[in-house]
């Protein structure tokens, strides 16, 4: 217990632990959003690929010193663009098309980061460094967090129509495709976000984890996003101490604490828990 | 009235729809009859704009159906759905209104009076907050006949709705289906059953790839017909038990 009061002692003496914390806050609440909908879309692999295939626009970023989030976001958009396109242009299926869009993108990722090794660091961008975390990043992160609880309130009725029931969507003539993008877009500049918290391999893992939590637990779509927002929080929060007492990398400990809370979820939620249904069962065949 | 002219559709160079000339009319329900692998659904997902038409054009009172696209309901098979999705009956219905509201509207007082009363027209009132898998199959299809009432559209088309479903939810949605025939809106049904084509249906389109026939029940469906589109066998069973019902 004491190195609870210790980390609570840092978090008032050290300003790198606040902004740390500041940001796996945002971070938890958004990705816990965003991936509400990948989860309801049954995009999950939609969204491991498209936070692979931003490296090549953090790296090209870097090189050009502009903002990483510009370069991510096109080359995010332009995956999923091109997965899309490979899809419904061959006989191809889409999980292959997302398997060889998103590893071609990662390896040109790779190659240019490599290139451009003197002023990133590959490690960090891989897992996270969180208590690196400076005041533009803060300043970035909380603007995405702006953007997409904006995005997500204004086309909510939107969101919740093309997930559950396109067809209907498309025929009375709205344009499915632009919520989609806009939905990558967002899914883009969230992964960008969530790269100084948990890294990018890391990144699916707090979008779908905490939305897959919160699913097993209620049946109504504004409390899931809100109880993802909270499980993505609580993961970030936690993981964070555990990063700092324990001196783990901040990605692998957060996403580890979301998959514990998953699994405690698995076990004993009450309508879809495994352990709650065995023992009903148990007890009916009595 | 809502007219084909023309129609052709292929997937993948295979003609599914070749040459579809029909007419369907306003007050009048239209079944749309044919063996597995027809076209049925195709034709009816051309007319809501959902496939690509290789030629042809469909218009509703002489004007472009992409000009009313909004006038079309559509209440699609049920298997296409995802039931474990975190959404209640209500809001299921409530999305009815999203056509008319457009984008940044909110669904506000008056579309909720009309989703509520939409559900206690199907008899479902009671059960409009639970989340749509814990509904049997044709309480499900009553929610979306429900959602197609508030869309109030002036066409209205049903995909195979009397599949797997109680004989309580048959009644029901069979009513809202007369109720919108006295309206005046043109129905169209997709549908698998010959055996009720006749009590159902005031016209009948049978197809198969092409169009076989089309007009008033009592005249297009007879036993050529149903040979022609399906088989000899079935025209037999089916005739010949219409003919022992009769001099029963």
């Amino acid at each position: 217990m004491s190195s609870i009061t210790d980390f609570l002692q840092a978090l008032s003496q050290y300003d790198f632990l606040q902004s740390a914390l500041l940001t796996a806050i945002m971070v938890g609440v958004m990705s816990g959003i965003i991936g509400s909908f990948i989860i309801l879309r049954g995009m999950s692999l939609m969204g491991d690929a498209i936070s692979h295939a931003v490296l090549p626009g953090v790296a090209i970023a870097y090189m050009l010193g502009v903002n990483v989030l510009l370069g991510a976001s096109i080359f995010g958009i332009i995956a999923a663009i091109l997965i899309g396109f490979v899809a419904s242009s061959t006989k191809i299926k889409m999980d292959t098309s997302i398997g060889i869009i998103f590893s071609a993108f990662y390896a040109l990722g790779f190659i240019l980061i490599s290139m451009a090794e003197s002023s990133t660091n590959l490690h960090h961008i891989l897992f996270g460094n969180i208590l690196a975390v400076s005041d533009s990043d803060i300043m970035t992160t909380a603007i995405v967090l702006g953007l997409v609880i904006l995005f997500v309130s204004i086309f909510y009725k939107e969101l919740v129509i093309t997930s559950f029931d396109e067809v209907y969507a498309k025929t009375y003539g709205l344009k499915v495709q632009v919520i989609h993008y806009g939905l990558m877009l967002m899914l883009t500049l969230v992964t960008v976000s969530a790269l100084q918290t948990v890294g990018i391999i890391l990144v699916v893992a707090m979008l779908i984890t905490p939305a897959a939590t919160a699913f097993l637990w209620t049946e109504r779509l504004l409390n899931l996003l809100i109880l993802s927002a909270v499980m993505g929080t609580v993961s970030a929060m936690i993981g964070l101490y555990l990063s700092y007492t324990l001196n783990w990398a901040s990605g692998p400990a957060i996403v580890l604490v979301a998959a514990i809370i998953f699994f405690l979820s698995f076990l004993f939620s009450p309508k879809q828990g495994v352990l709650l249904k065995t023992l009903k069962q148990r007890g009916g065949m009595k | 009235m809502l007219v084909v002219k023309d129609l052709t559709v292929s997937y993948q160079e295979v003609p599914v729809l070749a040459n579809i000339n029909v007419t369907f009319h306003s007050g009048k329900i239209t079944g749309i009859i044919g063996p597995n692998g027809a076209g049925k659904s195709t034709l009816v997902k051309s007319i809501l704009g959902l496939v690509k038409k290789q030629n042809g054009t469909i218009s509703y009172n002489d004007q472009s159906i992409k000009t009313i696209q909004k006038q079309i309901a559509y209440v699609e098979q049920r298997k296409n759905l995802d039931l474990t999705f975190p959404i209640s009956v209500f809001d299921v219905v409530l999305s009815g209104t999203y056509a008319k509201l457009g984008l940044f509207k909110n669904p506000g007082k008056l579309e909720k009076k009309q989703a509520t009363n939409a559900l206690e027209q199907v008899g479902l009132l009671e059960l409009k907050n639970r989340q749509i898998g814990e509904l049997s199959g044709g309480q499900l299809q009553r929610v979306f006949v429900a959602r197609a009432i508030v869309q109030d559209a002036q066409v209205v088309i049903l995909d195979e709705p009397f599949v797997g479903i109680d004989l309580q939810s048959e009644r029901a949605i069979m009513d809202i289906l007369h109720d919108w025939q006295q309206k005046g809106k043109t129905i169209i049904v997709v549908h698998h059953d010959l055996n009720k084509a006749p009590q159902y249906f005031d016209d009948l389109v049978i197809l198969n790839h092409g169009i076989v026939d089309f007009g008033p029940t009592s005249a297009v469906y007879k036993p050529e017909n149903i040979q022609q589109a399906f088989s000899a066998d079935l025209s037999h069973v089916l005739f010949k038990n219409r003919q022992e019902d009769q001099t029963k």
